[in-house]
């Protein structure tokens, strides 16, 4: 076993340039001759534009240009896209509005661009913007999904009436119906999964170059993914190839699904970069990132449970609102359909599930994937009806997660949702995070909690999702309009060192230290000499990026082609260097040997021969030793768990404390439990701040965002999240990939947020509380404490 | 109007002509190119822009750079001597305290002057004074592990 291989917690590559100050953003990065763009964005909901003067502010001190949607348009540039195609249950596509990377004649959110000054610096742009005269005549807006089909809400677009997307159905509705029409109880809930703002800590930021001399355009962008962005970018909204575009992700300040999309702010910079043959700036400001970056979650949902005398569920039955925003974000559409309604099973048995989901319009920002992107809310909705159920038939939460299970030897499991899940067993995790929080100590905890004045609860949540996404014939035949692969290129070097290029782009992940980890097991080769490139479209083949918990499953699985096609192709080498018949050839720890005898050659100096190739089989393989390959997965990836919260609730104040959090995930197999567990702390902390802390707000009447910065959303920090979080996997290995990995990416944050709502109802159940909606904030629970109580008085 | 300021860096003498509305941590950043120090908001909220101005922690995007003239400042890019870690950013390392590292610096200036004052916090105080700085990554859980770690290695010379 290499001392650095799998299994081990090697401590990151990553860590020395981001401990000592030498990471490079994007914002970090200068250009020579560089100027900074600011962005006019509008300040009302709804509006029409009826005028735009620009004259004062192109007169400004330091002005060198300013652009309205009117000049792009001019210019040919084209609409941003929408990379998910949904179809209503009538066979209609969805509705797919235009959208400008500048509004031209009418606002749709608060925060939509408007125009944009270019000046030597960011304060003289600033200040020039301040002098655009924008002519607005303000409409109504309606900014919540619950609102967007009213017969009175006014309308986004008029080619969307009744502000729907699309009406899309998945499973079967009869059987489903006529499930819950027999059955002996049906649990039945509404819910709200709330909107949150992803917070990346890094903001976004751009810089469009143009080298005039080579006809060439490069955009430095944070983001996750910088060859879908080439492609989005080049061929819909600029129109350039891409052997004249270079997209280039440096070091990315957290992501978590925000960075996936192709915004209007990289069209600008690069477009007007190419205009004044010259490199432009912008870095959102965290006001901006507010009213701009992607939002997630944001559904209605009315759930229906049916079981039998027993507790055996037959059926559920979904009914979802689910908020786009006033545009389509590069891959909205899929997150509350196929990323949604295809995890409705959960980890149960549930023989009819049926799904109704209708996409609306409204005037707020984009909502688009945030990490776990469609199956938090699906496992937000099963495991909330789960507990309803057992709270209404007076089954323990736990016994009634058991006795509905998909069982571990019911695998490869057909669901009744299109997915096939490979591999899995929930008993295992369940029964691992209840022993890791002593569920059965737990009624003596709460009587010592009540002695003490407090409300203390429990909650399970039996999580399952897809990730490692995506097999791209299967993603085609439901409306993507991308594969799903990963490339991955192994160029070993004269002496044997290595470097890998990765299509998987990391920002905060570790792939540096993962993906070396198995280099080096593989070949055998010091993990020291093994570097990892990533993020950059001129020196990677291609590239899908990282998103969906996949760079392991697929950009690893890549990897690992690559890596045996190198250590195939050294084996010719090898045979032939040591006079012996390829067949004969055997390679392990970092040795190529003859079988049955003592001779032997290391891996490097057979990589020395590849590229000496005096002795050398010329006429069987070519020189060198550099070998690409593109992944493309088989089904995806199941992570599941169980995760269990323990609160304790002071009546006085309403605060909430998650005093105990036990996770118990299996994530497939492990390759750096020390980033495993990393990962996994993150992702419960963002789901507890999603349960008990953060809510997008917008106001009704006007469509302003009242949560437009740290003053007013409530991020986790150190002190207000978990006392404790304690991390375990449990592993079935995937199937269909070799390295049996699965993702740990989002598990967390798919997870939690229903342990800890599952606790806090559990806690004011003897109130009589059957639910409370997230953010479970003090005000809230302080509110529904006393109205229990002023109704049971 | 640009004035003229100038102040020790990392045991540096530098100087800029600036406006004077310009912050410290616009200075460090764009006329030092000390760029470890970061951005990540516009309301003083997150720390990621933590530095040390006379030895004490500040948040360098609510200091004007006039303010610091003939100050010592302290930033990221001067903790590590001579290429070796500061056992504060060792520590961050060995219990894998940032992912992503954009708040990384800032928790590190944040750590170090908690631990100036404080060389043997608990938990409970760690937290605490970690209130005005914000990571999206890590749940908080390995960074309050590596100051502390940080804290005892300092304690210990170790």
């Amino acid at each position: 076993m290499n001392e650095n291989g799998i299994g081990v917690s090697v401590r990151r590559k990553e860590d020395y340039r981001f401990l000592t100050g030498r990471g490079t953003y994007t914002d970090d990065i200068n250009r020579p001759g560089q100027c900074h763009a600011y962005i006019l964005r509008s300040p009302h909901a709804s509006a029409g534009i009826e005028r735009i003067d620009t004259a004062a502010a192109a007169k400004a001190p330091g002005v060198i240009a300013v652009y309205t949607g009117a000049d792009m348009a001019a210019d040919g540039v084209g609409g941003l896209p929408c990379g998910w195609q949904v179809h209503s249950r009538d066979g209609e596509p969805m509705k797919e509005p235009a959208h400008p990377p500048l509004a031209s004649d009418r606002v749709r959110h608060v925060g939509d661009q408007v125009a944009v000054v270019i000046a030597h610096s960011h304060a003289q742009a600033k200040d020039a913007a301040a002098l655009i005269a924008v002519n607005y005549a303000e409409l109504p807006a309606v900014v919540a999904p619950g609102d967007a089909m009213a017969a009175d809400a006014p309308l986004v677009w008029d080619e969307a009436p009744s502000n729907l997307c699309y009406d899309w159905v998945l499973g079967d509705e009869a059987a489903t119906d006529a499930a819950i029409a027999g059955a002996a109880h049906v649990a039945r809930l509404s819910l709200v999964n709330n909107r949150l703002v992803p917070n990346a800590m890094e903001p976004r930021a751009y810089i469009g170059d143009y080298d005039a001399a080579t006809d060439q355009y490069t955009l430095y962008t944070s983001t996750q993914n910088p060859h879908v962005i080439r492609l989005l970018m080049g061929a819909y909204v600029l129109n350039l190839p891409e052997h004249k575009l270079r997209v280039v992700g440096p070091d990315v300040g957290g992501g978590f699904g925000s960075k996936i999309y192709h915004y209007a702010e990289e069209a600008i910079v690069t477009w007007a970069a190419g205009k004044l043959a010259r490199a432009i700036k912008w870095t959102a400001e965290r006001s901006e990132s507010f009213m701009s970056d992607a939002h997630g979650r944001d559904h209605v949902t009315q759930v229906e449970l049916a079981l039998d005398k027993d507790g055996t569920f037959l059926a559920l039955k979904v009914h979802t609102l689910a908020n786009m925003g006033a545009y389509l974000s590069t891959f909205a559409p899929c997150v509350p359909t196929y990323l949604y309604g295809t995890l409705l099973a959960g980890c149960y048995a549930t023989p009819a599930v049926f799904v109704n989901v209708k996409a609306v319009f409204t005037h707020t920002v984009p909502v688009d994937a945030y990490r776990g992107a469609g199956r938090p809310e699906a496992t937000y909705l099963i495991e909330r009806i789960v507990d309803v159920a057992a709270d209404e038939m007076g089954i323990d939460p736990a016994e009634l997660r058991r006795r509905n299970f998909i069982p571990a030897d019911a695998f490869p499991y057909q669901t009744p949702v299109a997915l096939q899940y490979d591999i899995g067993d929930y008993h295992a995790t369940l029964d691992a995070a209840l022993a890791a929080i002593d569920y059965t100590g737990f009624e003596a905890r709460r009587k010592e909690a009540a002695a003490r004045g407090k409300y203390r609860g429990i909650g399970l949540s039996t999580y399952i999702e897809a990730c490692g996404i995506a097999p791209s014939q299967v993603v085609g035949s439901l409306g993507a309009r991308a594969g799903l692969y990963e490339s991955a290129q192994v160029r070993v070097h004269p002496t044997g060192s290595v470097t890998v290029f990765t299509g998987s782009h990391s920002h905060g992940q570790g792939h540096e230290t993962t993906f070396a980890q198995l280099v080096a097991d593989t070949l055998g080769v010091s993990y020291d000499n093994v570097s990892i490139v990533h993020g950059d479209t001129d020196k990677i083949a291609f590239g899908m990026g990282t998103y969906g918990s996949r760079s392991l499953a697929v950009g690893g699985s890549a990897i690992m082609k690559s890596l045996h096609k190198v250590i195939d192709k050294g084996k010719k080498v090898a045979a032939h260097l040591m006079e012996a018949s390829e067949s004969d050839i055997e390679f392990a720890n970092g040795k190529y040997t003859v079988k049955g005898t003592d001779k032997e050659l290391a891996f490097g100096e057979v990589a020395l021969a590849a590229y000496v190739p005096h002795n050398y089989p010329i006429d069987e393989v070519e020189p060198g030793l550099d070998e690409t390959s593109f992944y493309d997965p088989k089904n995806f990836t199941f992570p599941a768990g169980c995760h269990i919260a323990e609160v304790e609730i002071d009546p006085d104040t309403g605060q909430v404390e998650v005093v105990n959090f036990a996770a118990a995930d299996d994530v497939g197999r492990v390759i750096n439990p020390m980033i495993v567990e990393g990962q996994i702390h993150g992702g419960v902390a963002q789901g507890i701040g999603q349960a008990l802390l953060e809510g997008c707000v917008y106001d009704p009447a006007s469509g302003q965002l009242v949560t437009g910065s740290y003053m007013d959303y409530c991020m986790p920090r150190a002190d207000n999240i978990a006392r404790a979080i304690g991390v375990q996997t449990v592993t079935t290995e995937c199937t269909h990939n070799e390295l049996g990995v699965k993702g740990c990416g989002e598990v967390g944050a798919i997870g939690s947020p229903p342990a800890v709502m599952n606790a806090i109802v559990d806690a004011l159940s003897a109130l009589g509380v059957k639910h409370v909606e997230m953010p479970a904030t003090a005000q809230r629970v302080w509110q529904t404490i006393n109205t229990a109580r002023s109704q049971a008085a | 109007m640009s004035v003229n300021v100038s102040m020790t860096v990392n045991g540096k003498s530098l100087s800029a002509d600036v406006e004077e509305r310009t912050l410290l941590v616009q200075l460090l950043r764009e006329n030092f190119r000390l760029t470890g120090t970061h951005v990540g908001c516009d309301t003083s909220q997150c720390g990621a822009c933590v530095v040390h101005l006379d030895g004490r922690s500040v948040k360098a995007c609510t200091v004007l750079a006039v303010q610091a003239n003939g100050a010592q400042v302290l930033t990221i890019e001067g903790v590590a001597s001579n290429g070796t870690l500061h056992p504060m950013q060792e520590a961050f390392r060995d219990n894998h305290g940032l992912q992503c590292g954009f708040c990384t610096p800032g928790m590190v200036m944040s750590a170090l002057d908690l631990v100036a004052n404080n060389p043997d916090p608990s938990e409970h105080e760690v937290r605490e004074w970690l209130e005005g700085n914000l990571c999206r990554c890590t749940g908080y859980h390995n960074i309050v592990k590596s100051i502390l770690a940080g804290a005892r290695a300092m304690r210990t010379g170790a």
